[in-house]
């Protein structure tokens, strides 16, 4: 039977655990309301813009943009978007761990693979495979689109000197407070985009008529670039509000287990005290027996 | 006199939405207008200054890259950001341009062609910023 005074700073110090992990449930929750916002305030433009890229891609005749080029794969560049701080269950360790079957896979296809990592979890776990390129870190706290330019503009400037040849990203999708899961997703080079079927028609009759300015091949040049920056920022924005949700759950899920082990001990407590008791009136009893 | 609907979106929300008399923007091209009832049409934007009227006032935005779409008397930008004229913090633009004219005389001795672009860009940014804020004075 353990001592009393030790169950009862062990019942104090779970207590002072289940108030911080209470709290940082709370914060978590506020922190995942502002980036739901943050991805609302989003949505208007990524999808004017996807809506432009169709048209235009619609539009254009043969794709000689530097950045469409399709060539042989020799060497793959993974972006992982993981977040900077941990105490969020799983939902780094799940990220990095598809990022590493990724690159088993490539490798096991005959390719060179190459990391870039935004967000310190993912550069920690990442930097022992000796494959990183790049780190951005400290940023997914509160980033803004020039954060994603510059991550964009790294992995641009090595695709078109040919040190990658295809770019991947690899990050945490928010699908509901509950779920996150890790996706994978093409950068470059950019596909192009097609219409879906039934409003293909129309689109290309509106598109027939439009003006450009310049001609839609020198419009995709200056929108591809900025095309990149949205795909980036939609994947920091999607692992952002994913590392809220996940760290609301994991830490509902300790406050649940703190309660229970609070539970326990006060059980375990009691019990101790019951015994010590008992013991200390046998004790007595048996002095005023021996008195007689 | 006719208006036209003046939609400015960046990754951060809506700025601007209301029926306005004339836009003139920043066109890779050079600076063009639209009126009420023009043609479709699609621009790239470069860094700028973006201004509309309405009922005789003037109000002007800075806006970094991005494209210009004009179809059924709608003009819809999308840029990566655009800041009021009156909210510009001229000091700091001021500051940027200073540090964005150093670091291109730095760029331009090492002949490093990214950083030259990027400081080029800044300074881009900067000067936008302060003749924006200008405009926006008078």
């Amino acid at each position: 039977m353990p001592g009393l005074k030790d169950v009862k700073d062990k019942i104090g110090s779970v207590k002072k655990t289940a108030q911080i992990t209470k709290a940082m449930n709370m914060v978590a929750s506020a922190k995942l309301r502002g980036a739901q916002e943050k991805m609302e305030r989003f949505r208007p433009y990524a999808g004017k813009f996807a809506e432009a890229m169709r048209d235009l891609s619609g539009g254009m005749e043969s794709s000689d943009l530097p950045l469409m080029e399709v060539r042989e794969v020799k060497t793959v560049e993974i972006v992982v978007v993981t977040s900077d701080r941990g105490l969020c269950g799983s939902f780094n360790a799940n990220i990095i761990k598809s990022a590493e079957k990724l690159r088993k896979q490539y490798e096991a296809a005959g390719k060179t693979v190459s990391f870039v990592t935004v967000g310190k979890k993912g550069t920690q776990a990442l930097k022992k495979t000796g494959k990183l390129r790049v780190a951005f870190n400290d940023i997914m706290g509160s980033f803004q689109m020039f954060n994603a330019r510059e991550i964009s503009q790294s992995i641009t400037e090595a695709f078109l000197s040919g040190e990658s040849d295809q770019v991947d990203v690899v990050y945490g999708k928010f699908f509901s407070v509950g779920v996150q899961r890790p996706v994978t997703e093409d950068l470059l080079p950019v596909k192009p985009v097609t219409a879906e079927e039934g409003d293909s028609k129309g689109k290309a009759e509106i598109t027939g008529s439009y003006i450009y300015e310049p001609d839609p091949n020198e419009i995709m040049e200056v929108l591809l670039p900025l095309f990149l920056n949205v795909q980036l920022y939609h994947a920091m924005l999607e692992v952002g509000a994913s590392e809220h949700a996940a760290r609301m759950t994991a830490m509902d899920n300790a406050t649940n287990a703190c309660k229970d082990m609070i539970k326990e001990l006060t059980q375990l407590y009691n019990k101790a005290r019951q015994a010590a008791v008992t013991g200390e009136l046998m004790d007595i009893v048996g002095g005023a027996e021996a008195l007689k | 006199m006719a208006q036209i609907q003046l939609e400015v979106v960046t990754p951060n929300g809506a700025v601007v939405s209301e029926e306005v008399d004339i836009v003139t923007a920043p066109g890779v091209g050079g600076e063009f207008g639209v009126l009420a009832n023009h043609a479709p049409f699609l621009s790239t934007i470069k860094t700028g200054t973006l201004s509309f009227k309405r009922d005789r006032t003037s109000k002007f935005l800075m806006v970094t890259g991005g494209f210009a779409e004009v179809s059924n008397n709608k003009i819809t930008f999308l840029v990566e950001s655009a800041e009021f004229g009156n909210d510009i913090d001229v000091d700091r633009a001021m500051r940027a341009k200073d540090r964005a004219e150093k670091r291109l005389t730095q760029a331009q001795q090492a002949t490093e062609k990214i950083s030259r672009v990027r400081a080029e860009a800044a300074l881009q940014r900067a000067m936008a910023r302060l003749r924006t804020a200008e405009l926006a004075r008078h």
